[in-house]
């Protein structure tokens, strides 16, 4: 016990040796959290638009002042034919051309259908899609008022029906930022860089520098030297994650809803898995080089898009969805969602803590063994 | 001059090959990331799975229920029976949309009254609640247009739509995600490995103490950063080619514009990479510092604030500015312009300006810094 403890104690004077080291991985996560928390909306708000009004009439100029009003188009440029549409749009400097033919106005008071069209830069295709419904809807509307002033001025009446309105009400999270959404997801980030990243380079980096010999002629037994490695780890990952409960709370107001108690205990589970997967690596690589990119490219960053951190799990195929439930981090962020947006608890959760739990012995078992075999 | 810089490049040549394991992680993570990418993960909303809880059940709100459910964007798959199930709906996660008719929602719309559908949607993932709330408002209010039709063709009023709308998409009529994706994609893992290897290589030489017997020899620091990063031009040129090669035999993505001009964007793109790596190595004093900063330096705004994920337009003013220090922003336009719009270079050769400026200042402040060092 003794002989863990010096361990450790020698492992935390490594770790101050390195401060730049860990200012980088202790502020990292945080100007993360505050990039993903301004930068990350997929919201299309401003459509920039180009219009060719070949018409020039009252009612032209009315379509064109709807399209300003409906609050997502923005109007940079009037253009007088298609060759200035075309370099615009080859430049990607609009999105969509606005094109109203000769003879709307006179359609219109013939009661003839007018034609409007519109061209979107269909290089992304998700913008140019909800441009485009924005579009239709903005027309529809537009055509549908004409109707009824016609309808009016014949003299007929109108309402003849009510409308039907949507009311919209969104729980959890009234303002619909992808923020809340995406904050909790860096607890699991930074544990994985902490302790896969950190515990596979420190154990490597002793093997490069030749330490690694040193104590196996002590009478340290190997499982203890796994518990001086691993431990240290465990209290830097803790120490992180109250750095980023205290920036979320004071920077975004994010507080936690449910049990702070059981959230540190499910991080807890989730070490178990992210600290064996460090081992394993440190088993596999020669180099500090050859484990920092297996555990950044190889392990951590699929996990991450995998793990329903960004994009969410139920649009993948059903294939990679069943895959995700490998991926210890899918749990966890379920588990930290639920505990600080929606204020669950481990009644509701039972089923992720246990997986996590399982697959986080799973992995440390498998990687000790390899390590212990390795020595 | 030009035998010392090769002697240098055939030199760490050597030692890449010394290491084949970091060789196949570096070519197995972007052919990991496009296949990723190209099936797992993408932002679209495919069917918003709802549950109605109808409270009128009278003929226009069954009618309204099954026409919500027909059109491909909605699957109602739960009627709830009373409020208390519906409060659960949303905390079980069994639906993303709870639909609640009111319970005289036939008999006032009939009656001439304006009636409202409430509908609850799960906001924790604000990007999908978005994309919720506008696809249930626009269904109900293409709905309701339907319904007053209706009633209006039932009393001889005779039906035309005065403004009718012609949409087309240029570039990219089908309106597919992955090319645009893939794209993202390889800005985002060029420029990682490009800053990562030349920064920890850079790095690795002077914490081992060799550069020390370098500096005692005739050569220059510009031959031998020239003679270091060369190496890494070819590897990162390779990665680029798997890159391509991929994404066209699965995604079919196919250069429509000039070869030439998409190697000379990439040529840039590449120097303004290394530039970074080099300006990063400055400021580390170790690998695994130089590998961290790295990282962070070239991921995160690469993937955040390059138009990679999130589009540009929408995000706040100042971060909008913000999004001028990544290179992956211009080389994104750059390779849109050449590959999806297949246009020539006086449509971006501002992009290339600007690479071309980055990699100067990222060169200058890195020059600055050694001699400060030196000194």
């Amino acid at each position: 016990m003794k002989l863990i403890f010096h361990f450790i104690k020698k492992e935390f004077r490594q770790f101050r040796r390195d401060r730049k080291m860990f200012m980088t991985i202790l502020i990292a996560p945080v100007i993360q959290l505050i990039f993903l928390g301004y930068a990350a909306t997929l919201d299309v708000n401003t459509v920039h638009t180009a219009v060719f009004d070949k018409d020039r009439t009252e009612k032209s100029r009315e379509l064109i002042r709807s399209f300003e009003k409906s609050g997502y188009f923005q109007i940079d440029h009037y253009i007088t034919n298609y060759d200035e549409l075309t370099k615009l749009l080859d430049k990607g400097e609009v999105l969509m051309g606005l094109i109203i033919p000769p003879d709307f106005e006179k359609n219109i008071e013939r009661k003839e259908s007018a034609e409007v069209q519109t061209i979107f830069d269909g290089s992304d295709g998700n913008k140019a899609s909800i441009a485009a419904g924005y579009s239709q809807g903005v027309v529809s509307g537009y055509s549908q008022n004409i109707r009824f002033n016609v309808l009016e001025k014949s003299g007929k009446i109108i309402p003849m029906s009510g409308t039907i309105q949507p009311e919209i009400r969104v729980w959890y999270n009234p303002d619909m930022t992808a923020r809340n959404y995406m904050l909790p997801g860096i607890f699991g980030l930074i544990l994985l860089i902490i302790t896969t990243n950190l515990t596979s380079l420190a154990i490597v980096k002793e093997r490069e520098i030749g330490t690694l010999e040193q104590l196996l002629v002590t009478p340290i037994k190997p499982y203890q030297m796994i518990l001086g490695k691993l431990v240290p780890f465990t209290i830097l990952g803790f120490a992180s994650l109250i750095l980023v409960f205290t920036v979320m709370k004071l920077w975004f107001n994010i507080e936690i809803k449910g049990n702070v108690v059981y959230l540190y205990f499910s991080s807890f589970l989730f070490m178990l898995s992210t600290l064996g997967g460090g081992l394993f690596i440190s088993t596999i690589s020669k180099t500090q080089f050859q484990a920092m990119i297996i555990s950044s490219f190889i392990m951590i960053m699929p996990m991450i898009f995998l793990s329903g951190f960004t994009f969410p799990i139920e649009n993948m195929p059903r294939v990679v969805q069943y895959m995700t439930y490998l991926i210890p981090l899918r749990y966890f962020n379920i588990i930290v969602r639920g505990v600080v947006l929606k204020g669950l608890g481990i009644t509701d959760l039972w089923q992720e803590t246990l997986a996590l739990f399982s697959i986080g012995i799973a992995i440390l078992t498998f990687a000790s063994l390899r390590f212990h075999k390795k020595l | 001059m030009f035998n010392r810089i090769l002697t240098i490049a055939v030199k760490e040549i050597r030692q890449i090959k010394r290491d084949p394991l970091t060789l196949l992680v570096i070519f197995i993570f972007p052919i990991l990331m496009i296949i990723l990418f190209g099936y797992a993960l993408n932002f679209d909303v495919k069917e918003i799975v709802i549950g109605v809880y109808d409270q009128d059940r009278s003929e226009l709100s069954r009618e309204f229920a099954v026409s919500i459910d027909r059109t491909e964007y909605f699957q109602v798959v739960k009627y709830y029976e009373n409020q208390q199930q519906v409060n659960k709906a949303l905390d079980s996660k069994d639906v993303q949309c709870v639909m609640v008719i009111p319970p005289k929602l036939s008999e006032d719309f009939y009656a001439k009254k304006n009636v409202k559908i409430q509908y609850l949607v799960d906001g924790v993932n604000g990007n999908t609640a978005t994309v919720i709330t506008s696809y249930v408002g626009a269904a109900t209010r293409n709905l309701s247009n339907k319904y007053i039709n209706e009633v209006l063709e039932k009393k001889g009023i005779e039906l035309y739509q005065p403004v009718i709308i012609n949409q087309s998409f240029w570039f990219n009529p089908e309106l597919k995600t992955t090319q645009f994706l893939i794209l993202g994609l390889m800005g985002s893992i060029l420029i990682t490995l490009a800053v990562v290897l030349t920064a920890v290589a850079i790095v690795r030489e002077r914490e081992l103490g060799t550069i020390e017997q370098i500096n005692v020899s005739p050569l220059t620091s510009i031959e031998l950063l020239l003679g270091k990063i060369i190496p890494y031009i070819i590897l990162s040129l390779i990665v680029w080619g798997i890159i391509l090669l991929f994404g066209y035999l699965l995604f079919d993505v196919t250069v429509k514009g000039s070869w030439i001009l998409l190697f000379v964007s990439t040529v840039f793109y590449l120097f303004a990479s290394l530039s970074l790596g080099i300006f990063v190595s400055t400021i580390s004093d170790s690998q695994q510092v130089a590998f961290q900063i790295g990282t962070l330096i070239s991921q995160l705004p690469s993937n955040l604030l390059s138009g990679f994920m999130f589009p540009i337009e929408s995000m706040p003013p100042a971060v909008q500015i913000l999004t001028n220090i990544t290179p992956t922003k211009y080389y994104l336009i750059a390779l849109r312009a050449v590959i999806i719009r297949g246009v020539g270079v006086e449509a971006f050769w501002e992009q290339l300006v600007y690479l071309f400026i980055f990699a100067i200042v990222c060169l200058t402040i890195a020059t600055l810094k050694i001699i400060k060092q030196r000194k």
